[in-house]
């Protein structure tokens, strides 16, 4: 009897490897089976975006249009406006929801005391897994004009109160702050395990250097973490076109889609409230397209500037 | 010289006193906001459209939770989330650990291509209205297996699964085979019951996500009585407020309002995260970490 380790060795044909484990593949099909039907045949869907879909018939009884419904997006009044949102909110996050979570990691392992250290972890972390719906429903009632806490305390003040909700000027640092709130100490994780990997030596040579406080968070702190900040910050350049539009569909009012419809809102208004799934797809390749573009340039740039790569 | 680290000087003292103050203040602001919703949903409402209830209950009352229960629907939501949760779950993890288990085999043929066929879904998918369209044509609209099963495996935890069972020694296996365990055997009594921690990562990964999710509930399920508490909450507060702003005038006796109930359906819907919060506090780092790791 031939033990199963000197099996692997011989080389064998195709049909030799199914017989043997034809009960690991089988434990593959269930997996397979489901990502064929509910993840890659909606991408066969995609084709919606070439015809006037007929919402009755499906895509059989539809007529081919070709390009018609992309050049009616991007020639269409809606056009530039979710662009320019999307790369709007896109930047507010950028600048605000990326770097606080990396000061907020430096703070929580500067802190001495780590009864406070593990408390500031522990409630920073927690909004993450709040939901969506109650973490956006908690946002419409603090900002009501009459019942929500922020007017309450502007009329105790003296003032009038704002109906923040439907005013556009506010949409964007509303929608980031919220983010920023369900976020930081989630995204601050990866940042205090780099910081952990930091050569406790380092700090004790610059000590005995007389190297003050500052000076060893941005001599050692910093550049220690360079490396995991410029990964993260890739990874996030790829994914920044696709903004939230799970909470921006529950935020949002018509008098604020001049600064909150982003292309996901657009494409989702326009193709589940409205029916027209030709048109909302073709907006949903439109920024799936600027997605992957840049992925692969994110991808690029690592490879060359931190020699790390995703594939 | 060698203890002149122990000598903190001053600047070093007000800076280490600075951050600890740092760190309360950045506790408060995050908490707080649960912590109003939490004392307002037991207070008289007129005390808190007064701006009295700010750090504690002021009247304490229960009637905005009996309100909340006396809704229509509430229950019922609560009983589908609970369904969606823990049946969704096992769906997740029957799929997910069976390909996850088969694609650690570094003898499994065309291996480098079937991990890429999965890993290519974390960066594209099909989008919104492809994905709708799908369970359409499938005739899953307005039915519970669409949430169960359309939604059964998540790439990212797959492949952090993967790489779990991919560090147990191959040692274990090959003396399963030599007894002459099938692949099946080795999987459900060897794997599965050494993987315990990796499991109870992914699985509270994917419960988390049950519980919270609501934007493909929405669009998936028509009826009300399969509707999860998620979009339940949902219909009841964002559309509510689309509506406009109640006019009731409250008096001091008032034992509940619109939005004290609100706050109370609020607390009712997170309970049970806050409760197994240590638990996923506990568990969600090793599996951010490993998957950082894992690109």
């Amino acid at each position: 009897m031939r033990s199963h380790k000197e099996n692997y060795a011989v080389k064998r044909s195709l049909g030799t490897k199914f017989r043997r484990d034809w009960d690991l593949y089988l434990l593959l099909l269930p997996g397979v089976l489901w990502f064929l039907a509910f993840a890659y045949k909606p991408m066969l869907g995609l084709v919606t975006a070439f015809y006037d879909y007929n919402t009755f018939k499906g895509l059989a009884g539809s007529t081919f249009v070709g390009l018609d419904n992309f050049r009616e997006y991007v020639s269409g009044p809606d056009f530039l406006r979710t662009v320019k949102n999307t790369i709007m909110l896109a930047l507010w996050q950028m600048a605000i929801c990326f770097p606080i979570p990396i000061i907020l990691a430096i703070a929580i392992t500067e802190m001495k005391n780590k009864g406070i250290s593990k408390l500031t972890q522990t409630a920073t972390f927690l909004p993450h897994f709040i939901s969506t719906v109650v973490v956006c429903s908690i946002v419409i009632n603090f900002l009501s004009p009459s019942t929500g806490i922020f007017n309450i305390i502007r009329k105790q003040l003296g003032l009038d109160p704002i109906y923040f909700m439907v005013k556009p000027e506010f949409f964007r640092p509303i929608y980031t702050i919220m983010t920023l709130w369900q976020n930081a100490g989630f995204d601050a994780i990866v940042y205090i395990a780099a910081l952990m990997g930091i050569d406790m030596q380092l700090y004790e040579a610059a000590i005995v250097d007389g190297a003050g406080k500052w000076k060893r968070i941005l001599h050692i702190t910093v550049p220690g973490i360079l490396p995991t900040v410029v990964t993260m910050f890739i990874l996030k350049v790829g994914k920044m076109v696709k903004v939230g539009y799970e909470a921006i569909i529950l935020l949002y009012q018509p008098s604020t889609y001049p600064v909150a419809d982003v292309i996901s809102t657009y494409s989702y208004r326009i193709g589940m409230e409205n029916g027209n799934f030709g048109m909302a797809t073709a907006a949903g390749i439109f920024e799936a397209v600027i997605a992957l573009v840049m992925v692969l340039s994110a991808n690029v740039i690592s490879r060359r500037v931190t020699e790390n790569s995703l594939w | 010289m060698k203890k002149n680290h122990l000598i903190v000087s001053t600047s070093e003292r007000i800076f280490n006193i600075t951050m600890n103050i740092v760190g309360i203040i950045i506790t408060i602001v995050c908490l707080y906001p649960i912590y109003y919703v939490l004392i307002a949903s037991f207070s008289r409402p007129y005390y808190v459209d007064n701006g009295d209830v700010l750090f504690r209950i002021i009247g304490f009352t229960l009637d905005a939770y009996k309100r909340a229960f006396s809704r229509n629907g509430l229950f019922t939501a609560y009983g589908n989330t609970i369904f969606y949760t823990l049946v969704g779950l096992l769906f997740n993890m029957f799929f997910t650990t069976t390909m996850a288990y088969a694609l650690s085999k570094k003898r499994l043929a065309w291996r480098k291509a079937l991990t890429l066929f999965v890993v290519f879904t974390m960066w594209f998918n099909a989008g919104v209205i492809p994905t709708y369209l799908n369970f359409r044509d499938f005739g899953l609209i307005n039915s519970r297996l669409s949430i169960l099963l359309g939604f059964s495996i998540n790439a990212y935890n797959l492949i952090i699964l993967k790489s779990f069972f991919e560090q147990v020694p191959d040692s274990m296996e090959e003396a399963a085979f030599m007894d002459g365990a099938s692949n099946l055997r080795i999987f459900t009594q060897i794997y599965i019951p050494l993987s315990t921690p990796a499991l109870a990562t992914v699985s509270l990964m994917y419960a988390v996500n049950r519980w919270n999710s609501f934007f493909w509930p929405m669009n998936l399920i028509t009826s009300d009585e399969k509707l999860p508490l998620q979009v339940y909450l949902k219909k009841m507060i964002v559309d509510g407020f689309a509506g406009g702003e109640e006019s009731v005038i409250l008096t001091q006796s008032s034992t509940w309002s619109q939005t004290t109930m609100i706050y109370a359906v609020i607390i009712i819907a997170i309970i049970p995260m806050l409760i197994a919060y240590p638990f996923i506090q506990k568990y969600f780092k090793t599996g951010i970490t490993l998957g950082a790791n894992k690109g």
